[in-house]
């Protein structure tokens, strides 16, 4: 990565990187470092006394109900939420790869949802599934369906995975459309010959796309783990009975309501392990990519 | 390659059709509900034909941001917050990142590599695992309720500096030869020749950012507690509070659609760049 021809002058690069490395250093590295120093740490309940604990703080939050409830929420949820935005996604970007008319009309209908902040996604939707004035929410009620997100864990699980999806829908759109058109037309052409549709896209295209689905995979998992919390504060905050609780709606309810600084350092520490999972196999993939 | 059967033709329209009803309903059910009264939404059979309030709604929410049971900040001062929010972060990233990107392309010196891991592991360390101890930074450096509290410590941006690192080691090192021997120093060289030949990638990165901007959530809930800092993404969840059917819906949804206008205007009427920002930051 190094140029040949460069210019050479003490002072200047250090003052050129010198803002992006304070924010870095102040608002990045500093709180991380604390929050890896807090999670071994156990404060009594006036917060006079300090001691180190090891790991104390892990087992505590591994072994604790509540915490283990928001591991399998997370897991529904983020399962869910990536495989309807996915699948909606794959879906309507086969469709709009086709020939047809006004390609660009619906590729634009369908992209402008990202543009949606996730809370804002998320009151539109409870606009329309409130059992009181929404459409939809009182149309459960009069087939039947005792409707109430607010006291039904399971309604509000649904609600929050479905607004979350709607928004994010439109990224994968973009990501499966931009693949599909660069598979070579004459691959596709020659594969008309053998098979129908249904079966080329199975056979033919989806292997052909397998770079860009495992890309968005990933993405998806960081979106539904990380980027939807205003979706679940808007609609259901983390209720009923902690139904809708992710670990990071209870990072911030721990660490920002309940102020338990031990227990939300060490759920940071555990999530701070998951993001660089996450992001190490992201770059897996652009490495791989390079080879093709 | 023969035409389509019939019904392949009509099948790709039907299904994209049901996509953007899907897409668009909930955006007109709230355009809707926010030219009716709040009896009438309370009341929950509201019409799905536009009622006659929409003027009084939308004025109403402009200037109070309030009814009579919700008490809220007025959108135009919510909106100029997120504006000044949004704006500020985009122009803070880019002009950062920039410079930075500028230093470990173009020159040569001890720390370089070391300074470029140090923005780039900023992408596995999300306000969400650091939420707490980065609140106590921001409020010992008594930034809480200010702009620079709000702004500042997002601005660090490992994706639009890996962008231009990227776009600057295109510039041919002839190019950059030339401009040595006319004399040009580093600034001069940044300021005529790698800002002119990076305009595109800005131009969409803007994009990109503004929205990010426009949208944060988490952040500004943290930072901010008075009412004339608040985003207009914040304020509308506020006004909804615990959502009783007896509020002023008519206020709220004329709101989330003032919310909504600025961000989708931008990726309308700029979708070309939209889709060249969201690519290339991803590479």
């Amino acid at each position: 990565m190094r140029r040949r021809v460069i210019f050479d002058n003490k002072v200047l690069p250090y003052l050129l990187v010198a803002p992006q490395i304070a924010v870095t250093l102040v608002f990045f590295f500093w709180p991380a470092a604390q929050a890896v120093y807090w999670s071994v740490l156990l404060q009594d309940p006036f917060g006079l006394r300090t001691q180190f604990v090891w790991l104390e703080n892990f087992t505590t939050v591994l072994s604790d109900p509540l915490y283990l409830n928001s591991v399998r929420v997370t897991a529904i949820f983020s399962t869910a939420v990536t495989l309807l935005s996915m699948g909606a996604g794959l879906l309507f970007a086969a469709m709009a790869d086709t020939r047809i008319r006004g390609v660009q009309v619906y590729r634009t209908l369908i992209t402008w949802p990202y543009a949606v902040a996730p809370a804002v996604a998320a009151v539109l939707w409870l606009f329309i599934f409130h059992p009181s004035i929404g459409i939809l929410g009182r149309a459960l009620l009069r087939l039947g369906i005792p409707w109430d997100y607010k006291l039904n864990g399971l309604q509000a699980l649904i609600l929050v995975i479905l607004a979350a999806s709607w928004k994010q829908v439109s990224y994968n759109f973009l990501f499966f459309l931009a693949g599909l058109q660069s598979i070579p037309k004459s691959v596709i052409e020659a594969a008309t010959l053998e098979a129908g549709p249904a079966r080329r896209f199975v056979s033919i295209v989806f292997p052909l796309l397998s770079p860009t689905t495992f890309f968005l995979l990933v993405v998806n998992i960081v979106y539904a783990f990380f980027d939807t919390f205003g979706v679940i504060h808007a609609l259901t905050g983390g209720g009923p009975a902690k139904a809708t609780e992710t670990l990071i709606y209870k990072v911030f309810t721990d660490g920002v309501i309940n102020v338990d600084l031990g227990s939300s350092s060490a759920q940071s520490v555990i999530l701070l392990i998951i993001v660089v999972t996450l992001t190490a196999l992201q770059f897996r993939y652009i490495e791989r990519k390079v080879h093709y | 390659m023969a035409a389509p059967a019939r019904s392949e033709r009509w099948i790709p329209h039907f299904i994209l059709a049901v996509g953007i009803a899907i897409f668009a309903f909930p955006i007109y059910f709230t355009l809707i509900g926010s030219t009716h009264d709040a009896a009438t939404i309370g009341r929950g059979d509201m019409p799905l034909t536009p009622g006659t309030h929409l003027v009084e709604n939308f004025a109403q929410a402009w200037n109070l941001g309030s009814g009579e049971k919700v008490r809220g900040t007025p959108v135009r001062a919510m909106l100029l917050n997120s504006f000044v929010m949004a704006s500020a972060i985009t122009l803070g990233k880019i002009a950062i990142s920039l410079i930075s990107a500028y230093a470990v392309v173009f020159f040569a010196f001890p720390l370089r590599m070391f300074f470029f891991w140090m923005i780039f592991i900023t992408l596995m360390l999300p306000v969400e695992v650091r939420i707490i101890p980065t609140y106590k930074v921001v409020s010992d450096l008594g930034m809480i309720n200010t702009f620079s509290g709000l702004t500042v410590p997002l601005i660090a941006s490992a994706t639009a500096t890996l962008l231009f690192r990227q776009v600057f080691m295109t510039i041919p090192d002839e190019l950059v030869e030339a401009a040595k021997i006319d004399g040009a120093g580093p600034m001069r060289f940044f300021w005529t020749m790698v800002l002119p030949l990076s305009r595109t990638n800005i131009a969409a990165l803007c994009v990109i950012l503004f929205i990010y901007g426009w949208n944060q959530y988490l952040w500004p809930l943290l930072i901010t507690s008075s009412r004339e800092m608040e985003t207009i993404v914040i304020g509308i969840v506020k006004m909804i509070g615990t959502g009783d059917a007896q509020t002023d819906w008519q206020i709220i949804m004329a709101t989330t659609i003032f919310a909504l206008i600025p961000p989708v205007a931008v990726i309308l009427f700029m979708q070309h760049w939209f889709v060249k920002g969201l690519v290339e930051t991803e590479k």
